[in-house]
Protein backbone atom coordinates (compact mmCIF):
# COMPACT_ATOMS: atom_id res chain seq x y z
CA UNK A 1 0.00 0.00 0.00
CA UNK A 2 3.12 2.30 1.10
CA UNK A 3 4.66 1.55 -2.02
CA UNK A 4 1.44 2.32 -4.17
CA UNK A 5 1.22 5.98 -2.56
CA UNK A 6 4.95 6.37 -3.25
CA UNK A 7 4.51 5.81 -6.88
CA UNK A 8 1.52 7.52 -7.32
CA UNK A 9 2.58 10.60 -5.62
CA UNK A 10 5.75 10.89 -7.39
CA UNK A 11 4.24 10.52 -10.21
CA UNK A 12 1.90 13.42 -9.58
CA UNK A 13 3.81 15.88 -7.54
CA UNK A 14 8.20 15.17 -8.30
CA UNK A 15 8.35 13.54 -11.86
CA UNK A 16 5.65 15.37 -13.02
CA UNK A 17 4.83 14.66 -16.60
CA UNK A 18 4.63 18.04 -18.07
CA UNK A 19 6.78 20.04 -15.49
CA UNK A 20 9.82 17.43 -15.09
CA UNK A 21 9.50 14.87 -18.00
CA UNK A 22 8.89 17.06 -20.42
CA UNK A 23 6.00 14.68 -22.13
CA UNK A 24 2.63 16.35 -23.85
CA UNK A 25 4.10 19.51 -23.99
CA UNK A 26 2.35 20.50 -27.04
CA UNK A 27 -1.17 20.00 -25.18
CA UNK A 28 0.19 21.35 -22.16
CA UNK A 29 1.09 24.86 -24.21
CA UNK A 30 -1.96 24.33 -27.04
CA UNK A 31 -4.93 23.76 -24.50
CA UNK A 32 -4.38 25.27 -21.65
CA UNK A 33 -5.57 28.63 -22.42
CA UNK A 34 -9.24 28.35 -21.40
CA UNK A 35 -10.31 26.19 -17.81
CA UNK A 36 -13.16 24.18 -19.92
CA UNK A 37 -10.72 22.57 -21.93
CA UNK A 38 -8.14 22.23 -19.99
CA UNK A 39 -10.41 20.05 -18.10
CA UNK A 40 -11.85 18.19 -20.92
CA UNK A 41 -8.62 17.51 -22.12
CA UNK A 42 -6.68 16.18 -19.12
CA UNK A 43 -9.73 13.79 -17.91
CA UNK A 44 -9.49 12.69 -21.66
CA UNK A 45 -5.72 11.97 -21.90
CA UNK A 46 -6.32 10.28 -17.70
CA UNK A 47 -8.85 8.55 -19.08
CA UNK A 48 -6.43 6.69 -22.23
CA UNK A 49 -3.44 6.44 -19.82
CA UNK A 50 -5.10 4.30 -17.44
CA UNK A 51 -6.65 2.25 -20.55
CA UNK A 52 -3.84 2.33 -22.50
CA UNK A 53 -1.82 0.91 -19.63
CA UNK A 54 -4.69 -1.58 -19.03
CA UNK A 55 -3.87 -3.14 -22.60
CA UNK A 56 -0.44 -3.02 -23.33
CA UNK A 57 0.88 -4.38 -20.23
CA UNK A 58 -0.91 -7.85 -21.02
CA UNK A 59 0.19 -7.57 -24.50
CA UNK A 60 4.18 -6.67 -23.70
CA UNK A 61 3.90 -9.85 -20.77
CA UNK A 62 2.00 -12.33 -22.74
CA UNK A 63 2.53 -12.15 -26.18
CA UNK A 64 6.28 -9.89 -26.61
CA UNK A 65 7.70 -11.57 -24.06
CA UNK A 66 7.23 -15.48 -24.84
CA UNK A 67 8.04 -15.10 -28.36
CA UNK A 68 11.14 -12.47 -27.73
CA UNK A 69 9.59 -9.62 -29.71
CA UNK A 70 10.44 -7.39 -26.91
CA UNK A 71 11.84 -4.74 -29.49
CA UNK A 72 8.37 -4.34 -31.06
CA UNK A 73 7.07 -2.94 -27.99
CA UNK A 74 6.94 1.03 -29.90
CA UNK A 75 5.68 -0.45 -32.71
CA UNK A 76 2.70 -2.80 -31.00
CA UNK A 77 1.90 0.06 -28.42
CA UNK A 78 1.77 2.82 -30.46
CA UNK A 79 -0.62 0.79 -32.63
CA UNK A 80 -2.74 -0.10 -29.63
CA UNK A 81 -3.54 3.34 -28.41
CA UNK A 82 -4.55 4.99 -31.87
CA UNK A 83 -6.81 2.39 -32.08
CA UNK A 84 -8.10 2.40 -28.86
CA UNK A 85 -8.73 6.01 -29.11
CA UNK A 86 -10.39 5.72 -32.43
CA UNK A 87 -12.67 2.91 -30.81
CA UNK A 88 -13.33 5.46 -27.79
CA UNK A 89 -14.15 7.98 -30.33
CA UNK A 90 -16.97 5.61 -32.38
CA UNK A 91 -18.11 4.88 -29.33
CA UNK A 92 -18.84 7.89 -27.71
CA UNK A 93 -20.02 9.04 -30.50
CA UNK A 94 -22.88 6.33 -30.64
CA UNK A 95 -23.76 5.85 -27.11
CA UNK A 96 -22.84 8.94 -24.82
CA UNK A 97 -23.44 11.94 -26.57
CA UNK A 98 -22.99 14.60 -23.70
CA UNK A 99 -19.24 13.45 -23.31
CA UNK A 100 -18.47 12.68 -26.49
CA UNK A 101 -19.40 17.03 -27.33
CA UNK A 102 -17.36 17.60 -23.93
CA UNK A 103 -13.88 15.00 -24.35
CA UNK A 104 -14.46 14.34 -28.01
CA UNK A 105 -12.80 16.77 -29.65
CA UNK A 106 -9.70 16.36 -27.96
CA UNK A 107 -9.68 12.10 -28.53
CA UNK A 108 -7.87 13.03 -32.33
CA UNK A 109 -4.77 14.76 -30.60
CA UNK A 110 -4.16 12.68 -28.00
CA UNK A 111 -3.18 9.41 -30.57
CA UNK A 112 -0.31 11.98 -30.59
CA UNK A 113 0.63 13.53 -27.30
CA UNK A 114 3.82 11.21 -26.27
CA UNK A 115 2.76 11.28 -22.29
CA UNK A 116 0.49 8.44 -23.23
CA UNK A 117 2.87 6.26 -25.02
CA UNK A 118 5.74 7.61 -22.79
CA UNK A 119 3.54 6.25 -19.46
CA UNK A 120 3.37 2.94 -21.00
CA UNK A 121 6.99 2.24 -22.16
CA UNK A 122 8.03 3.55 -18.70
CA UNK A 123 6.01 0.85 -16.75
CA UNK A 124 7.61 -1.60 -18.88
CA UNK A 125 11.28 0.16 -18.16
CA UNK A 126 10.86 0.19 -14.49
CA UNK A 127 9.65 -3.41 -14.37
CA UNK A 128 6.53 -2.19 -12.38
CA UNK A 129 4.16 -5.29 -12.35
CA UNK A 130 0.04 -4.81 -13.28
CA UNK A 131 -1.08 -3.02 -10.42
CA UNK A 132 1.98 -0.46 -10.07
CA UNK A 133 1.90 0.38 -13.86
CA UNK A 134 -1.73 1.40 -13.10
CA UNK A 135 -1.31 3.16 -10.05
CA UNK A 136 1.83 5.09 -12.13
CA UNK A 137 -0.79 5.57 -15.17
CA UNK A 138 -2.80 7.27 -12.98
CA UNK A 139 -0.59 9.72 -11.31
CA UNK A 140 1.14 10.36 -14.37
CA UNK A 141 -2.46 11.36 -15.91
CA UNK A 142 -3.48 13.40 -12.48
CA UNK A 143 -0.46 15.15 -12.04
CA UNK A 144 -0.62 16.60 -16.05
CA UNK A 145 -3.91 17.03 -14.89
CA UNK A 146 -2.62 19.26 -11.74
CA UNK A 147 -0.19 20.98 -14.34
CA UNK A 148 -2.67 21.73 -16.62
CA UNK A 149 -5.41 23.20 -14.03
CA UNK A 150 -2.74 25.46 -12.52
CA UNK A 151 -1.18 26.60 -15.55
CA UNK A 152 -4.67 27.50 -17.36
CA UNK A 153 -4.78 29.84 -14.05
CA UNK A 154 -1.67 31.60 -14.54
CA UNK A 155 -2.39 32.14 -18.43
CA UNK A 156 -5.55 34.19 -17.80
CA UNK A 157 -2.93 36.53 -15.61
CA UNK A 158 -0.55 36.62 -18.33
CA UNK A 159 -3.09 37.53 -20.36
CA UNK A 160 -4.43 40.64 -18.79
CA UNK A 161 -0.71 41.43 -18.11
CA UNK A 162 1.26 44.57 -20.07
CA UNK A 163 4.45 42.39 -21.10
CA UNK A 164 7.17 43.90 -23.48
CA UNK A 165 6.46 43.29 -26.81
CA UNK A 166 9.33 40.98 -27.97
CA UNK A 167 8.61 38.13 -25.31
CA UNK A 168 4.54 38.82 -26.09
CA UNK A 169 2.61 35.81 -26.51
CA UNK A 170 4.55 32.60 -26.96
CA UNK A 171 7.70 33.41 -25.33
CA UNK A 172 6.21 34.69 -22.18
CA UNK A 173 3.66 31.52 -21.89
CA UNK A 174 7.35 29.47 -21.84
CA UNK A 175 8.90 31.88 -19.23
CA UNK A 176 5.48 31.31 -17.18
CA UNK A 177 5.98 27.66 -17.44
CA UNK A 178 9.47 27.52 -16.09
CA UNK A 179 8.27 29.51 -13.47
CA UNK A 180 5.76 26.96 -12.54
CA UNK A 181 8.21 23.92 -13.10
CA UNK A 182 10.05 25.72 -10.71
CA UNK A 183 7.57 25.72 -8.15
CA UNK A 184 7.13 21.49 -8.53
CA UNK A 185 11.08 21.73 -7.87
CA UNK A 186 10.48 22.09 -4.66
CA UNK A 187 8.16 19.00 -4.24
CA UNK A 188 11.63 17.00 -4.68
CA UNK A 189 12.52 14.23 -1.87
CA UNK A 190 9.43 15.20 -0.18
CA UNK A 191 7.25 11.80 -1.12
CA UNK A 192 10.08 9.85 0.27
CA UNK A 193 10.35 12.35 3.65
CA UNK A 194 5.94 11.37 4.04
CA UNK A 195 6.04 7.64 2.77
CA UNK A 196 9.68 6.26 2.93
CA UNK B 1 8.83 25.17 -56.16
CA UNK B 2 12.32 24.87 -56.94
CA UNK B 3 14.25 21.78 -55.06
CA UNK B 4 16.55 24.17 -53.55
CA UNK B 5 13.55 25.93 -51.79
CA UNK B 6 12.09 22.36 -50.86
CA UNK B 7 15.29 22.01 -48.95
CA UNK B 8 15.70 25.25 -47.17
CA UNK B 9 12.41 26.25 -46.38
CA UNK B 10 12.99 24.13 -43.23
CA UNK B 11 15.67 25.63 -42.37
CA UNK B 12 14.84 29.01 -41.43
CA UNK B 13 11.81 30.01 -43.41
CA UNK B 14 9.48 26.87 -41.62
CA UNK B 15 11.81 26.19 -39.24
CA UNK B 16 10.02 23.44 -37.30
CA UNK B 17 10.65 24.28 -33.83
CA UNK B 18 11.66 28.01 -34.01
CA UNK B 19 8.91 29.20 -36.28
CA UNK B 20 6.14 26.17 -36.53
CA UNK B 21 6.44 25.57 -32.85
CA UNK B 22 6.08 21.68 -33.62
CA UNK B 23 8.27 18.78 -31.68
CA UNK B 24 8.81 20.74 -28.08
CA UNK B 25 9.27 17.78 -26.10
CA UNK B 26 12.28 16.86 -27.70
CA UNK B 27 13.32 20.05 -27.73
CA UNK B 28 13.23 20.36 -24.51
CA UNK B 29 14.06 17.33 -22.83
CA UNK B 30 17.22 16.30 -24.58
CA UNK B 31 19.18 20.22 -24.88
CA UNK B 32 20.90 19.39 -21.59
CA UNK B 33 24.30 18.53 -23.85
CA UNK B 34 25.34 19.50 -27.48
CA UNK B 35 26.13 15.46 -27.94
CA UNK B 36 22.78 14.23 -27.18
CA UNK B 37 21.10 16.86 -28.81
CA UNK B 38 22.38 16.49 -31.86
CA UNK B 39 22.45 12.77 -31.51
CA UNK B 40 18.52 13.73 -31.20
CA UNK B 41 18.61 15.63 -34.30
CA UNK B 42 20.63 13.26 -36.80
CA UNK B 43 18.21 10.14 -35.37
CA UNK B 44 15.35 12.20 -35.84
CA UNK B 45 16.47 13.44 -39.32
CA UNK B 46 16.86 9.62 -40.49
CA UNK B 47 13.64 8.49 -39.49
CA UNK B 48 11.83 11.62 -40.92
CA UNK B 49 13.78 11.62 -44.70
CA UNK B 50 13.36 7.80 -44.10
CA UNK B 51 9.51 8.33 -43.75
CA UNK B 52 9.15 10.79 -46.05
CA UNK B 53 10.51 8.26 -48.82
CA UNK B 54 8.51 5.42 -48.25
CA UNK B 55 5.16 6.99 -47.38
CA UNK B 56 5.60 9.00 -50.59
CA UNK B 57 5.91 5.60 -52.77
CA UNK B 58 2.97 4.41 -51.07
CA UNK B 59 1.30 7.51 -51.20
CA UNK B 60 -1.49 5.86 -54.35
CA UNK B 61 -1.80 2.66 -51.97
CA UNK B 62 -2.67 4.02 -48.71
CA UNK B 63 -6.36 4.44 -47.85
CA UNK B 64 -7.40 7.81 -46.93
CA UNK B 65 -9.43 6.81 -44.04
CA UNK B 66 -6.85 4.83 -42.02
CA UNK B 67 -4.15 6.83 -43.37
CA UNK B 68 -2.84 8.23 -39.69
CA UNK B 69 -2.17 4.67 -38.54
CA UNK B 70 -0.18 3.63 -41.40
CA UNK B 71 1.49 6.82 -41.55
CA UNK B 72 2.11 5.67 -37.81
CA UNK B 73 3.28 2.15 -38.37
CA UNK B 74 6.01 3.52 -41.33
CA UNK B 75 7.62 5.53 -38.76
CA UNK B 76 7.22 3.27 -36.01
CA UNK B 77 9.65 0.66 -38.06
CA UNK B 78 12.56 3.46 -38.60
CA UNK B 79 12.70 4.50 -35.23
CA UNK B 80 12.88 0.75 -34.28
CA UNK B 81 15.72 0.40 -36.86
CA UNK B 82 17.06 3.67 -35.38
CA UNK B 83 17.16 2.27 -31.72
CA UNK B 84 18.84 -1.11 -32.62
CA UNK B 85 21.59 0.72 -34.71
CA UNK B 86 22.26 3.11 -31.47
CA UNK B 87 22.28 0.47 -29.04
CA UNK B 88 24.52 -1.62 -30.83
CA UNK B 89 27.44 1.06 -31.93
CA UNK B 90 26.28 4.33 -29.72
CA UNK B 91 25.28 2.99 -26.27
CA UNK B 92 26.29 6.11 -24.54
CA UNK B 93 24.16 8.13 -26.93
CA UNK B 94 21.26 5.46 -26.59
CA UNK B 95 21.22 5.59 -22.96
CA UNK B 96 21.39 9.75 -22.49
CA UNK B 97 18.07 9.65 -25.16
CA UNK B 98 16.42 7.24 -23.36
CA UNK B 99 12.62 6.66 -24.05
CA UNK B 100 12.62 9.90 -25.97
CA UNK B 101 14.72 7.79 -28.66
CA UNK B 102 10.87 5.42 -28.91
CA UNK B 103 9.02 8.56 -28.48
CA UNK B 104 10.13 10.07 -32.35
CA UNK B 105 7.42 8.14 -32.93
CA UNK B 106 4.71 10.76 -32.11
CA UNK B 107 6.96 13.79 -32.68
CA UNK B 108 4.39 15.72 -34.56
CA UNK B 109 6.76 17.28 -37.12
CA UNK B 110 7.38 13.69 -38.77
CA UNK B 111 3.88 12.74 -38.72
CA UNK B 112 2.62 16.51 -39.95
CA UNK B 113 5.19 16.43 -42.48
CA UNK B 114 4.17 12.94 -43.80
CA UNK B 115 0.24 14.78 -43.79
CA UNK B 116 1.60 17.71 -45.01
CA UNK B 117 4.12 16.90 -48.17
CA UNK B 118 4.91 13.73 -48.99
CA UNK B 119 1.47 12.40 -49.14
CA UNK B 120 1.30 14.65 -51.78
CA UNK B 121 4.37 15.46 -53.60
CA UNK B 122 7.00 13.32 -55.47
CA UNK B 123 9.62 11.08 -53.83
CA UNK B 124 12.63 13.55 -54.65
CA UNK B 125 11.12 16.42 -53.46
CA UNK B 126 10.10 14.44 -49.97
CA UNK B 127 13.44 12.91 -49.49
CA UNK B 128 14.74 16.73 -49.26
CA UNK B 129 11.35 18.17 -47.49
CA UNK B 130 12.70 15.67 -44.57
CA UNK B 131 16.35 16.48 -44.96
CA UNK B 132 15.56 20.06 -44.93
CA UNK B 133 13.38 19.84 -42.30
CA UNK B 134 15.71 17.59 -39.83
CA UNK B 135 18.43 20.05 -40.52
CA UNK B 136 16.24 22.91 -38.73
CA UNK B 137 15.75 20.62 -36.27
CA UNK B 138 18.86 19.40 -35.74
CA UNK B 139 19.74 23.39 -35.80
CA UNK B 140 16.98 24.24 -32.95
CA UNK B 141 18.21 21.24 -31.01
CA UNK B 142 21.94 22.67 -31.78
CA UNK B 143 21.26 26.52 -30.72
CA UNK B 144 19.02 25.29 -27.52
CA UNK B 145 21.68 22.94 -25.80
CA UNK B 146 24.74 25.12 -26.53
CA UNK B 147 23.33 27.71 -24.48
CA UNK B 148 22.09 25.37 -21.71
CA UNK B 149 25.65 23.31 -21.45
CA UNK B 150 27.63 26.79 -21.85
CA UNK B 151 25.52 28.24 -19.12
CA UNK B 152 24.48 25.51 -16.83
CA UNK B 153 27.19 22.74 -17.14
CA UNK B 154 30.24 25.30 -18.21
CA UNK B 155 31.14 23.11 -21.15
CA UNK B 156 30.32 22.72 -24.17
CA UNK B 157 30.66 19.86 -26.63
CA UNK B 158 32.37 18.23 -23.23
CA UNK B 159 35.39 20.25 -23.35
CA UNK B 160 35.01 22.31 -20.05
CA UNK B 161 35.77 25.94 -19.73
CA UNK B 162 37.74 25.04 -16.42
CA UNK B 163 37.31 26.62 -12.77
CA UNK B 164 36.69 30.08 -13.30
CA UNK B 165 33.50 29.87 -14.19
CA UNK B 166 30.45 28.67 -11.74
CA UNK B 167 27.98 26.95 -13.83
CA UNK B 168 24.10 27.88 -12.95
CA UNK B 169 22.45 24.54 -12.57
CA UNK B 170 19.00 26.11 -13.32
CA UNK B 171 19.91 26.12 -16.66
CA UNK B 172 19.97 22.29 -16.88
CA UNK B 173 16.67 21.73 -15.07
CA UNK B 174 13.44 21.79 -16.94
CA UNK B 175 12.36 25.25 -15.57
CA UNK B 176 15.68 26.44 -17.32
CA UNK B 177 14.74 24.28 -20.27
CA UNK B 178 11.50 26.49 -20.90
CA UNK B 179 12.80 29.81 -19.84
CA UNK B 180 16.07 29.11 -22.96
CA UNK B 181 12.98 27.59 -25.07
CA UNK B 182 11.03 31.50 -24.67
CA UNK B 183 14.36 33.63 -24.53
CA UNK B 184 15.46 31.61 -28.31
CA UNK B 185 11.95 31.80 -29.35
CA UNK B 186 11.86 35.55 -28.93
CA UNK B 187 15.27 36.44 -30.12
CA UNK B 188 14.67 34.36 -33.67
CA UNK B 189 11.19 36.73 -33.40
CA UNK B 190 13.26 39.57 -33.23
CA UNK B 191 16.56 39.08 -35.90
CA UNK B 192 13.36 38.13 -38.46
CA UNK B 193 11.78 41.16 -37.80
CA UNK B 194 8.74 38.81 -37.55
CA UNK B 195 5.79 39.34 -34.90
CA UNK B 196 6.79 35.90 -32.65
CA UNK B 197 3.41 33.88 -33.05
CA UNK B 198 1.03 34.51 -30.83
CA UNK B 199 -0.65 31.32 -30.01
CA UNK B 200 0.58 27.53 -30.18
CA UNK B 201 -1.89 27.22 -33.00
CA UNK B 202 -3.37 24.76 -34.57
CA UNK B 203 -2.42 25.15 -38.42
CA UNK B 204 0.60 23.04 -37.84
CA UNK B 205 -0.74 20.19 -36.42
CA UNK B 206 -1.09 17.25 -38.31
CA UNK B 207 -4.58 16.13 -36.31
CA UNK B 208 -5.81 19.28 -37.62
CA UNK B 209 -8.59 17.62 -40.15
CA UNK B 210 -9.48 15.44 -37.61
CA UNK B 211 -10.48 17.98 -34.80
CA UNK B 212 -11.74 20.89 -37.54
CA UNK B 213 -14.68 18.04 -38.59
CA UNK B 214 -15.64 18.55 -34.83
CA UNK B 215 -15.24 22.14 -34.35
CA UNK B 216 -12.36 21.52 -31.75
CA UNK B 217 -9.17 23.75 -32.27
Amino acid sequence: MKEMLVILFSAILVDNFVLSKFMGICPFLGVSKKLDSAIGMSGAVTFVMVMATAMTYPIYKFLLVPNHLEYLNTMAFILVIALFVQLVEILLKRYMKGLYNSLGVYLPLITTNCAVLGVTLLNIENDYNFLQSLVNALGAGLGFTLALILFAGVRERVEAAEVPKAIKGVPITLIAASIVSMAFMGFGGMVEGIFG
Amino acid sequence: MSYWKTFSKGILKENPVLVMLLGTCPTLATTTLVSSALGMGAATTFVLICSNVVISLLKRVIPKEVRLPCFIVVIAGFVTFVSFILQSYLPDLYDSLGIFLSLIVVNCIILGRAEMFASKNNVAASALDGLGMGVGFTLALFIMSSVREILGCGSWLGFSFGNWYEPMIFFITPAGGFFVFGTVIAVVGILTKKRPKKEFGCENCPSKDACAQKGGC
